[in-house]
């Protein structure tokens, strides 16, 4: 009897679980809101277009022909190398784990993406003192072979291009890691079993298999980890590699030159698309597709004794170049600091700076990321669907290129108030936004909201439309629904996205750099500081403390196990 | 027409997604305190039409008036919480952070404190579910939450209250009981109810007023027994059972078939084709012969497929005699005159069920 059969849900599932339409005449504060948040991000991108249709004359020759050549084939090789490296270390790593079963293996499984809590500013420091001529490594490989100075004696210098690509290699990887890993442990297993029916030999499974699956989870991981790369302004200055966020820093820093600073940071803003679309390309027609089905885990292969020991072995170097060495290095080097100085006033004044700002953009973060992310259930559609986009816009903008786009509106605001406000009533406010840290909590904000956004979204998205309506047919309004229902339901959602937003708030080094109040040192901006003296004083604690708190949303990585990385939320 | 008994009221309602007409120019009238049940197959827009009354959904025209108020039409648009009406999901929408007791209070909020418990405790009284009261959803068992759910959304007492397949979460055994409680339930309090189904014997067994909707339009309205019995349509009759399509030729007043020879109805005119019910297949000495091509057991019935002379497909028989029939056995059957059905050929063909 065919007209018994339809199992379920008709129309429910096939229509949007929308709450009508009626009152789209209305503004709606979710709306508003999201639309501010919106014009936010996108203020730093115009302001950087508008300046680079202005005329600028000679500058811009100059830039042309002196800066960007130089440092634009640094950038690429930069990319390129590390992101090689990266992807061999990351995909290798992830096959590791998921093909073989050894002893340490649920071990390697999380401390993999241990490095994600290293910035590479801090690699770079740590390495730069780890492996210096007098450093411990150098001098036992002396007292190995019988030298006794450094004249006879020396590693290459890693400052070089071949340092800076070894160590982003060695800290990036995770992401390529943490996408590859997913995939493999939510699609291979049927994948692999039908390969090896069809005649495919086990040690032939990575190359024709595993590989070409891993394709655009790679391609995912590899974008991540070079916006990161080109975000770094720390490491490559340590380390002598002038990349194009260098010369952008170092144009408006060095050179006053803010017009420069702007084109440079719009020639990055090319790079940054062109490897959106070079990673679209690379998973072209190819999509992560959730299966309905829970995931059956691939049947890893038993290894013992000796295999079990090299296994572990290939899992653990990266770890142990990627945060082991680094972090013991640090704790050593703290805890030395601690003994002869104690906790210096420099240090806990930085810390109290870091916790105040980075707890300030987080509030901001999550209050509009929620806005956005709600603005969109309520009302689904292209438009607010743009909104919400347009408002994690930030996250593909390096921190440098989104401070000079903020920069310059928020000076000539300051610069306009204080002129304003001494003529009419003659009281000068200063620089009231970049004075008072606003402009820096207003550039986390900026380029963190995609987290929230995404973080946000994707929990809003596990409460059923049903809900929504059920609570509007018991006579709940909109914002009654808010609260009673769409809130408690996505605490855990906020809370995730809160620790992630202040996490990486805390780390942020190249937008605070350029948008911190006169004398505002944060934990980062202090380490930055004294490395480029030269000086190692506070900041290996410095250092120590960012990557413990890191650690904390790597737990809660660990713990989602097969997820996205966090990151992943981007436009 | 709407009177002054009218619960519920809908006009010529039309709703668009895109190019997708999803209603068409509805019009149903509701009594107090009736179950309506509305009945049809997947996406023939019954649940967008519960949507709308419930105003979770808004409409491209038409009137719909609760209680002789309009609630969407002719520029208004009253927000779902301001419709007073219960909805009950096919989920049941629980909110997994609220108790039982809570999701039940959740929607007595405009009562003060005092009077939403003493109405909360009423309804849990009623229902007979104190001993849920403080569990979560998590807790409950599919039947459990169904209950919940519809104490939930009785508890506002609203003008309507509207039910998006309430039943179909629920295994086959525990469903019938269920059923019959909820409408014993609705029938004491009196509460005007319409009941989404895609089940036709839930519809027949459930509802005061059977509406029977396809492509976003209303087929027919009627009791169960009318829209069963005397189906208007080719659609109603395949819809509510399965039925033998057997072509007719027309000699004078009467219908030539394979399986025997039928009055006309009056009025009709052209090619026809006579329905027929499996139960409607008699074995009968006088009747004509058929070969039986196979049997299938449903319990108390059996299924008795027959090759009939000048028949393209088998002629299904449904009968409760254990006749020990084998494929192959030839018998005689006649049709229960009383029970065709005639429809014309055309209009058969337009309405034909897919997979009939």
């Amino acid at each position: 009897m065919a007209a018994g059969q339809p199992a379920a849900s008709p129309c429910m599932s096939t229509i949007a679980g929308r709450i009508n339409g009626r009152s789209k005449s209305r503004i709606n504060i979710w709306t508003a809101l999201a639309m501010a948040t919106a014009v936010l991000a996108l203020l730093p991108v115009g302001t950087l277009a508008v300046m680079a249709a202005a005329d600028t004359g000679h500058l811009w020759s100059h830039i042309l022909v002196h800066v960007l050549p130089h440092a634009t084939r640094n950038t690429v090789t930069l990319l390129v190398g590390a992101g090689i490296l990266a992807t061999m270390i990351g995909t290798g790593a992830a096959w590791l784990v998921s093909a073989y079963d050894f002893r340490g293996r649920g071990f390697l499984e999380w401390a993999l993406l241990l490095p994600l809590a290293v910035p590479t500013y801090i690699m770079a420091y740590a390495y730069l003192d780890i492996l210096s001529p007098l450093g411990a490594i150098q001098g036992g490989i002396r007292w190995m072979l019988g030298y006794s100075s450094p004249r006879e004696f020396r590693l290459p210098d890693i400052r070089a291009m071949w340092g800076a690509i070894l160590i982003f290699g060695f800290v990036l990887y995770p992401y390529i890691y943490l996408t590859t890993r997913a995939m493999f442990l939510t699609q291979a297993a049927n994948v692999v079993e039908v390969a090896r029916t069809l005649g495919v030999k086990r040690s032939g499974i990575f190359w024709r298999v595993a590989l070409p699956l891993a394709r655009p989870a790679i391609a995912v991981g590899v974008s991540l980890a070079l916006m990161e790369a080109l975000n770094d302004v720390g490491a490559t200055q340590f380390l002598g590699v002038r990349t194009m966020t260098a010369s952008v820093y170092s144009t408006w820093i060095n050179r006053g030159d803010l017009p420069g600073a702007a084109q440079i940071a719009l020639a990055m803003l090319v790079v940054v698309v062109a490897l959106i679309v070079v990673e679209r390309w690379a998973r072209r027609n190819q999509r992560f597709s959730h299966s309905a089905q829970r995931a059956r885990p691939m049947q890893p292969v038993r290894l013992s004794g000796i295999k079990a020991l090299i296994a572990f072995s290939f899992g653990f170097l990266p770890i142990l170049v990627g945060f082991a060495g680094p972090f013991i290095y640090l704790v050593w080097s703290a805890l030395k600091r601690i003994e002869h100085n104690g906790i210096s006033a420099a240090i806990v004044r930085a810390t109290v700076n870091t916790v105040t700002v980075s707890s300030a953009a987080t509030v901001a973060v999550l209050v509009l990321g929620f806005a956005a992310a709600y603005a969109a259930r309520l009302r689904p559609g292209t438009l607010s669907n743009a909104v919400m986009r347009t408002a994690s816009l930030g996250y593909a903008v390096p921190g440098t290129v989104l401070a000079i786009g903020i920069l310059i509106p928020v000076a000539w605001f300051d610069r306009s108030l204080d002129g304003l406000l001494r003529n009419t009533i003659g009281v000068s406010t200063g620089l009231l936004l970049l004075g008072s840290g606003a402009a820096l909590v207003y550039a986390y904000a900026a380029r963190f909201m995609a987290i929230s956004v995404g973080g946000i979204e994707a929990g809003l998205s596990r409460i059923p439309a049903s809900y929504d309506q059920a609570a509007r047919t018991l006579g709940r309004d909109a914002t009654g629904t808010f609260f009673g229902i769409h809130l408690p339901l996505s605490r855990t959602a906020l809370t995730a996205a809160g620790l992630l937003v202040f996490v990486d708030c805390m780390k942020e080094l190249p937008a605070t750099l350029l948008l911190r109040p006169l004398n505002f040192e944060s934990l980062s901006t202090l380490l930055y500081g004294e490395a480029a003296r030269g000086v190692y004083e506070d900041a290996s604690l410095a250092a120590l403390i960012i990557i413990v708190i890191g650690i904390l949303p790597v737990i809660l990585l660990a713990r989602m196990g097969t997820a996205e990385p966090h990151k992943a939320a981007r436009p | 027409m709407a009177t002054s008994s009218t619960a519920l009221s809908i006009d010529k309602v039309t709703k668009r997604f895109g190019s997708l007409e999803a209603l068409s120019a509805v019009s149903v009238d509701i009594a107090r305190g009736q179950i309506a049940c509305l009945v049809g197959q997947s996406g023939c827009g019954k649940s967008t039409l519960l949507r709308t009354i419930a105003g979770v959904e808004d409409i491209d025209g038409g009137t719909i008036t609760i209680e002789g108020r309009v609630v969407t039409g002719s520029g208004v648009f009253v927000e779902p919480e301001d419709r007073n009406v219960g909805f009950m999901f096919q989920d049941y929408a629980l909110f997994p952070h609220l108790t039982a007791r809570q999701n039940i209070l959740f929607g007595l909020k405009g009562l003060g404190r005092a009077a939403a418990a003493v109405r909360a405790d009423e309804t849990i009284a009623r229902l007979g579910i104190s001993a849920l009261a403080d569990r979560y959803p998590h807790m409950l068992s599919g039947g459990e939450q169904q209950r919940i759910a519809l104490a939930r959304a009785l508890a506002p007492q609203p003008h309507v209250l509207l039910m998006d397949e309430p039943f179909s979460n629920l295994d086959r055994r525990l469903r019938d009981t269920v059923r019959q409680e909820t409408v014993t339930l609705l029938r004491s309090l009196g509460t005007t109810a319409i009941i989404v189904t895609h089940d036709p014997e839930e519809a027949l067994s459930l509802g005061d007023k059977v509406v029977l909707m396809h492509k976003g339009k209303v087929i027919e309205t009627g009791s169960g027994d009318a829209i069963y019995s005397f189906p208007q349509t080719a659609y109603a009759a395949e819809f509510f059972s399965r039925v033998n399509r057997i072509p007719a030729h027309r000699s004078g007043d009467w219908l030539d078939t394979a399986v025997g020879r039928f009055p006309a109805p009056c009025g009709s005119s052209g090619a026809v084709l006579v329905y027929v019910r499996p139960q409607s297949v008699l074995l009968d000495t006088q009747g004509v012969a058929a070969t039986v091509m196979g049997r299938t057991l449903l319990g108390e019935i059996e299924e008795v497929s027959l090759s009939v002379s000048g028949l393209e497909t088998p002629l299904i028989m449904r009968t409760s005699a254990r006749c020990g029939l084998d494929v192959g056995n030839t018998v005689q059957v006649k049709i229960d005159p009383h029970e065709i059905m005639v429809f014309a050929a055309d209009e058969s063909a337009r309405s034909a069920l897919p997979g009939v």
